[in-house]
């Protein structure tokens, strides 16, 4: 109910997912996902495919693979069921901006450090580019969001520094019905 | 006991024995006969026809049995999928995102630049272009049989009942018919060209051998009660030429080899596959290699160009994708068939999945399995186009010749023209792909700078 997704949606979805259980033991692995060639040439790949599994699980069932994908539904969805009851949605703009925080935030400690950012901007660019020069970008990256000098980035120093991007459109997908 | 027994004995030996004889006479005069001179009575066109209103029937019904239940029909992934997928490049997305933030300029990384990355993961993990091309192509609405009944929830009693008729008629009275005159198929075609092999090479022999070779592929093609439609007849491959078709399963060949004479080519295989193989090559040139020889590509140029320029031999017919996909989309071609130099004929293959779905899920089914399921169906039909010839032009090299006849043929069949390789059915997509993406990221992030500093 908090998902907010419509009967035929959830009927392809779960169609989907059944497309993509080989083992047809109504869970997916991290093979399961890897096996989609589009996803696993995808720079982010894995750290996308990670957001799918709660702490230390490799299956994810029907109901965590539909929760997670929730935050990517448009929000002008909201509109037309306005539930003063039932808190937060997923795909409000603060639980999308925290999915792509998740992103960079490997070990869930609720802060980003320049390691972790590191990491993620190697994801990114391969070998193109040298280590002098992604530590650099990294620097500068942190010495912009960074407000209380710990550095590293909070989730609220994330949110600031993207205040103005337009995190509705850009994270989220259209189904089309 | 034992005389009262015997006159009912008699009696139903003697109508086991009538019934025979009408069977195989019948059998004979509609499907045999017209089989050796390529004529057809039009039985197979009035089936269809029927078939078609049946279904359309069935739909309505259906529909009918949603809307009292005021639940939408299931209906499947359209040709657009079920998402809308926006063709931006990585340039324009990320210079969308940051258009209201800090940098103007792509020079500098910015946080959001993961949202282009992750947007696109999430909607590959929801629809992607690969995955769904390897198992069977769903259809709009449901043609009574089971192995295709997704998710469709409206039966009706009506409905039930139409669907146990067809049970019965299509395993009772099509599946022995089609059993048979399989069996009847295979056996000419092995006896045949073992009688043919033992004539002298000349005149005499290829036209028997065509003769043989046509009539029996036409009584297979009457064993899948497969309705054809030829196009273009005047494109047909001809002899020094390579044939080359999309592929859906291993009917295909039955399909385009009882409208013309090919050399096949393939790896001999062991049993009765092996036996037709090794009877087929007494009475005409075919390229078959040992299972050791696959792996030497130069081996096997060779030997498909050796053929090639001996211009009494037949075309050679090949399927570049080199394996079975679900005839939505045509993959990857090999470049292997484009390198040898001579005129391609290429020919699309188009099967329209409400009569039975001919795609061959070699993961899930086994060949005997899946002819028996094509031989449960109701027919298989479809429509073979052939195209005008292509040759390799100046300054082309074979994948981009590969890629242009692969257009042609995705264009002629209404097939979804994609890049990815049919391999990845049970292998890994390369790491190069990643790393391609990862460069032109890179690029963006850094080329900009050097642009700035040389200026």
């Amino acid at each position: 109910k908090k998902l907010n997704i419509s009967h035929s949606q959830i009927t392809r979805l779960y169609s989907r997912f059944h497309s993509l259980d080989k083992g047809e033991n109504g869970a997916l692995s991290r093979e399961d996902f890897q096996r989609i060639p589009e996803l696993a040439i995808n720079p982010l790949g894995d750290r996308i495919i990670n957001a799918f599994f709660p702490e230390g699980e490799d299956q994810v069932n029907f109901r965590g693979f539909m929760r997670t994908l929730a935050h990517f539904r448009p929000v002008e969805d909201n509109e037309k069921n306005k539930d003063l009851t039932s808190g937060e949605p997923l795909n409000s703009r603060t639980n999308k901006l925290h999915f792509a925080f998740q992103l960079y935030d490997l070990d869930r400690d609720d802060k980003i450090s320049r390691d972790e950012l590191l990491q993620v901007l190697r994801m990114m660019v391969g070998v193109n580019i040298s280590d002098e020069q992604l530590g650099s970008i990294a620097d500068r990256t942190i010495q912009e969001a960074d407000t209380n000098g710990d550095m590293c980035i909070s989730f609220s120093e994330f949110t600031k520094v993207l205040e103005k991007v337009d995190v509705e459109q850009k994270m989220s997908i259209r189904f089309l019905h | 006991m034992g005389p009262f027994m015997s006159p009912f004995n008699n009696l139903l030996c003697m109508l086991l024995g009538i019934s025979f004889t009408v069977w195989f006479t019948l059998l004979l005069v509609f499907i045999i006969v017209p089989a050796i001179f390529g004529l057809s009575f039009g039985i197979r066109s009035l089936y269809m026809k029927m078939l078609l209103k049946v279904f359309k029937w069935a739909t309505v019904r259906m529909e009918r049995g949603a809307k009292e239940k005021n639940h939408l029909l299931y209906k499947p992934y359209s040709l657009n999928g079920i998402i809308a997928k926006e063709p931006t490049s990585l340039e324009e997305e990320l210079k969308e995102i940051r258009r209201n933030g800090s940098s103007q300029d792509l020079d500098e990384f910015e946080m959001s630049d993961t949202f282009y990355f992750c947007r696109r993961g999430i909607e590959s993990i929801v629809d992607d272009e690969v995955t769904k091309r390897f198992t069977a192509e769903e259809l709009d609405s449901w043609n009574l049989l089971t192995r295709s009944n997704y998710n469709f929830n409206h039966i009706s009693t009506r409905l039930t009942v139409l669907w146990g008729l067809g049970v019965v008629i299509r395993y009772g009275f099509l599946l022995p018919l089609r059993l048979t005159l399989a069996i009847t198929g295979v056996s000419l075609l092995v006896v045949f060209t073992t009688m043919i092999g033992f004539l002298p090479n000349g005149r005499v022999k290829n036209f028997l051998s065509e003769k043989v070779h046509l009539m029996c592929y036409r009584i297979c093609v009457r064993a899948l009660t497969a309705i054809i439609t030829y196009h273009h007849s005047e494109n047909k491959p001809k002899n020094g030429g390579i044939c080359v078709a999309n592929h859906t399963s291993p009917i295909d060949i039955i399909i385009l080899a009882s409208d013309g004479c090919y050399a096949m080519v393939g790896q001999i295989h062991g049993g009765l596959m092996g036996l037709i193989q090794k009877s087929m090559v007494k009475a005409c040139p075919h390229i078959w290699f040992e299972r050791s020889e696959v792996k030497d590509r130069h081996l096997v140029a060779k030997r498909l160009s050796d053929h090639v320029k001996d211009k009494s031999k037949l075309p050679i017919l090949i399927f570049p994708e080199g394996t079975c996909i679900n005839n939505t989309s045509v993959m990857m071609f090999k470049k292997g068939s484009f390198e040898i130099g001579s005129t391609v004929y290429p020919v699309a293959i188009k099967y329209d999945p409400r009569f039975g779905d001919a795609f061959w899920n070699s993961s899930k089914f086994g060949m005997v399995n899946y002819l028996l399921r094509m031989m449960s169906s109701w027919a298989i039909v479809c429509s073979v186009w052939y195209l005008p010839p292509m040759s390799r032009q100046e300054g082309e090299d074979a994948v981009q010749f590969a890629n242009r006849v692969k257009a042609a043929i995705a264009r002629q069949g209404g097939l979804v023209d994609l890049l990815w390789d049919g391999g990845l059915k049970r292998g890994k997509v390369k790491d190069t792909f990643k790393e391609e993406q990862q460069k032109l990221y890179s690029k963006i992030l850094v080329g900009t700078q050097e642009d700035r500093s040389r200026s």
